[in-house]
């Protein structure tokens, strides 16, 4: 019971309190901030080119809301009983219900068109420099590295005890996936056990890992810098127990990392899976 | 030959000798009126209690989900349970009962079971359902379903699979335990259920209309259940032969969902949203019907486009088969096969567009009487707008990357399916409770009800978008600290929610208890159609004499 006061209660206003002093946290590109009320800023042309999108589906969106609330707020005003006693009978216009059938349907036709031209471009890579194969397992990511020697690493949650200053909750791993900026990545997707789902909001990625499948995606990281997410496909108990960390770095620091990190992940076993999706793999420049 | 003539003679007479009999004061009383009923009207009063007390269990789960959810962190010590592995599968389990809570056992029974019930018999000047011993089955069948799921939630740590009950999750690997497997056999029930009720609406619907009562001149709430009847009848069988499919791999060594051995996850998920996107619309389409009603009533109107209204439905429903691999478009579906279902989907805001329109179109130039119900319709028509906005931007795949799997989902169809339903239940209710117990409900409390529930789903709801766009997943128990202040709002929404829901329950009690009776027709001139002709409350049968319609004006 106590607990639910405090809920209730207290909460409110420590969060008044911190909103006022600051939080003194400083929060990084790559995740949401607190009270944010719009995406993330984009780090990939695809996300760009959904942001643009979306800017374009919002106008739409809030017209037809503001309009259809002004024809209802003149609908209060003008007909209620008391300014309007005697209702017309119109039932009819043939004029008025084909522009209401036609608008929308050009409306849809103005939307479908970047839509489709979007979704053709988001699908897959042709030029990939590289692949990156990321199998979900409950509750870790294993990511590797077929165009580097092969090698493997596990990535898991650091619990909240173990966070150092700085290292946000929930989304801290032990080893971030690393990755070189302005750089075109396959990623090759797949599942050891249930369905989880690869999910990094800046990158405009998020597609299923599903067992007995290989899903593929791509991304092209515009800035350096560290990007998260979270597993995005209901997946057990501990569903919300395995984020994303993704560390984009210059392509000669990727060397340098690829070179420490085989000697790092040299007995780390690739799991089943992920071989299964390599052998399926088209080869790709070395 | 001479036989059978007398046979045939025969039948009917005696027959109409025991209809005759169980007319006049001789129906069953005390437990076996209920258990027994085979009464439209006392069967959709029980329908309609079942919903009740769903609602209840079902709310109390949004609420514990609320309450965890109200800051970051586990917050287990609200529910009493020491081992923190067993409350996070217990979270899972509340989040999937919500959903099979709140869609099979409260909103389908009011709308379908308990106002079809009631008021399709009524409103076509038939004296019951086509198959009045069928519809006993029909109840009595879901409460079974509604004691399983229950006992699913409670066996063995529950079905923490989420309402879609994905593969392999729900497979016996990672689901060991009777709870899915009951929760199988609850679906099946529901199922058979909604079947069989199916069955008897188009054959009442169909065949007992009075004279004169055309299929073009229908109540358009007439007109929304046969649309529903059809969408149940040929989507539930999808769904019963996915869930004896997933039932055969946990338990008979079947693998149609399991990769190892040549089965397909993905499948499950086809067949699945090839039941569950028509049932979106059997969960909205009798809402339509609903709100088409009240809205002609208050407005003092007949409906405007009476018959683009009508077949705006049949489009809908017609459209809601074909558009289901919306729900993947984040399972590695082929690009072309994507393409085709986004613009299949955006096809649908056409149809809802002119019902929108003429709902609006009808209210115009009305002379309105803004009483509960009205206000109800106009919450629905509010709400269900700003659900369809945003379903018009996740239908898009491309946009849908950003949009999946997070709290603008849950944002999107919490407005334009589920709140926006419960707001038709609420405007049904309010629309139809004097005729059913012959009560005024207290104006003033329904009021401050509608204002408390309107104004608490949106601050529940509303910030969800703001969270979704940040890219907050859905059915999580803890969250990075970033998305705790607009948690925070969305939570305290849901006290002033379910304070409000507490408060209907009230206004239910007091309405019953001591409301001021009714007269036949209490809304006046703008109520034409052939319910508000029968005493309030109806007599327990009504239409004996068959009303002719013949001489009346067509409705549209």
């Amino acid at each position: 019971m106590l607990r639910i006061l405090k809920l209730i209660v207290l909460v409110p206003v420590l969060a008044a309190l911190s909103l006022m002093l600051g939080t003194g946290d400083v929060f990084a590109a790559g995740r949401a901030e607190p009270w944010q009320m719009w995406f993330q800023p984009a780090a990939t042309p695809v996300m760009e080119r959904i942001l643009e999108f979306h800017n374009l589906l919002l106008i739409i969106e809030v017209s037809i809301v503001v309009f259809v609330l002004a024809i209802m707020c003149y609908i209060i005003f003008r007909f209620n009983a008391k300014s309007n006693p005697v209702p017309s009978k119109t039932t009819h216009n043939t004029l008025l219900e084909v522009i209401w059938t036609g608008v929308p349907l050009f409306i849809l036709i103005i939307i479908a068109i970047p839509s489709l031209k979007l979704l053709y471009y988001a699908d897959k890579v042709q030029d990939a420099e590289m692949t990156l194969k990321v199998t979900g397992n409950q509750w870790y990511w294993n990511y590797s590295y077929p165009d580097h020697g092969g090698f493997a690493f596990d990535s898991i949650i650091v619990p909240n005890a173990e966070l150092k200053k700085g290292q946000p909750r929930l989304l801290t791993v032990d080893n971030p996936v690393v990755l070189p900026a302005r750089t075109n990545i396959r990623l090759l997707l797949t599942s050891a056990d249930v369905i989880h789902n690869w999910a990094v909001p800046a990158f405009g990625v998020k597609l299923d890992t599903v067992g007995g499948r290989i899903n593929e995606t791509w991304v092209n990281i515009n800035k350096e810098g560290d990007y998260y997410g979270m597993c995005s496909e209901l997946c057990g108990v501990n569903h919300a127990f395995m984020p994303i960390h993704v560390k984009a770095v210059s392509k000669a620091d990727f060397a340098i990392w690829v070179k420490k990190a085989k000697k790092d992940f040299a007995d780390v076993e690739v799991p089943a899976a992920a071989k299964l999706a390599q052998a399926d793999a088209p080869a790709v420049a070395r | 030959m001479a036989n059978e003539t007398t046979v045939a003679e025969a039948a009917p007479a005696k027959a109409h000798g025991n209809g005759h009999e169980n007319g006049h004061g001789h129906h069953p009383t005390g437990w076996r009126r209920w258990l027994f009923s085979t009464n439209h009207k006392d069967i959709g009063t029980m329908y309609i209690v079942l919903s009740l007390v769903a609602a209840l269990v079902g709310g109390a789960m949004s609420f514990l989900i609320r309450l965890e959810l109200a800051e970051p962190g586990i917050q287990y010590n609200l529910f009493w349970l020491d081992n923190e592995a067993a409350y996070l599968q217990f979270y899972n389990v509340l989040v999937t009962g919500h959903g099979f809570i709140m869609v099979f056992f409260v909103v389908m029974p009011a709308m379908i079971g308990g106002f079809g019930n009631w008021f399709v018999p009524l409103l076509i000047g038939a004296p019951d359902m086509a198959f009045p011993r069928m519809n006993n089955i029909s109840f009595w069948l879901l409460a079974a379903s509604l004691v399983l799921l229950l006992i699913a939630a409670f066996t063995q740590g529950g079905p923490g699979t989420g309402w879609t009950v994905y593969p392999p999750l729900s497979n016996a690997e990672f689901h060991p335990g009777a709870a899915v497997d009951l929760g199988i056999l609850s679906l099946h029930l529901a199922g058979a259920s909604s079947v069989l009720g199916a069955v008897n609406f188009i054959t009442t619907i169909f065949n007992m209309r009075a004279p004169g009562l055309v299929i073009h001149r229908m109540p358009l709430f007439v007109w929304a259940i046969l649309v529903t009847a059809f969408l149940l009848l040929l989507a539930i069988p999808v769904l019963a032969g996915a869930l004896t499919m997933l039932l055969t791999d946990r338990n008979f060594g079947t693998a149609f969902f399991d990769a190892a051995r040549g089965g397909d996850p993905v499948l499950w998920q086809q067949l699945f949203w090839f039941f569950g996107h028509p049932e979106v619309y059997i969960i909205i389409i009798p809402a339509f019907g609903i709100i088409s009603q009240v809205i002609s009533t208050f407005s003092k109107k007949p409906i405007f486009g009476y018959l683009g209204m009508a077949y705006a439905m049949v489009f809908i429903g017609f459209v809601g088969f074909i558009v289901w691999a919306h729900h993947l478009y984040t399972s590695g579906l082929d690009v072309d096969t994507r393409a085709y279902f986004v613009s299949a989907t955006l096809i649908i805001a056409v149809p809802t567009g002119i019902k929108i329109f003429s709902w609006l179109a009808t209210m115009w130039g009305g002379s309105i009487d803004f009483r509960t119900p009205m206000l109800f319709a106009c919450g629905f028509i509010f709400l269900f707008v700003m659900g369809g906005v945003t379903g018009v931007a996740l239908a898009n795949a491309g946009m849908d990357i950003a949009f999946h799997d997070t709290y603008f989902v849950v944002a999107h169809f919490h407005y334009v399916m589920a709140i926006a339903a419960v707001f038709a239940m609420f405007a049904g209710f309010y629309y139809w409770i004097g005729k059913m117990s012959g009560r005024q409900y207290p104006r003033v409390l329904a009021r401050v009800h509608f204002w408390m529930f309107f104004i608490g789903v949106n601050v529940v709801f509303f910030p969800q978008h703001f969270l979704g766009m940040a890219g907050m997943p859905r059915r999580i128990p803890d969250y990075p600290d970033a998305y705790a202040g607009w948690n925070y709002v969305s939570s305290v929404g849901s006290y002033l929610t379910t304070a409000s829901t507490l408060l209907f329950f009230y206004i239910i009690w007091r309405t019953l208890r001591s409301g001021e009776k009714v007269a036949a027709n209490q809304w006046g001139e703008g109520a034409t159609t052939l319910e508000w002709t029968v005493d309030s409350p109806a007599p327990f049968h009504t239409h004996e004499d068959l009303p002719d319609m013949r001489e009346k004006q067509p409705a549209e």
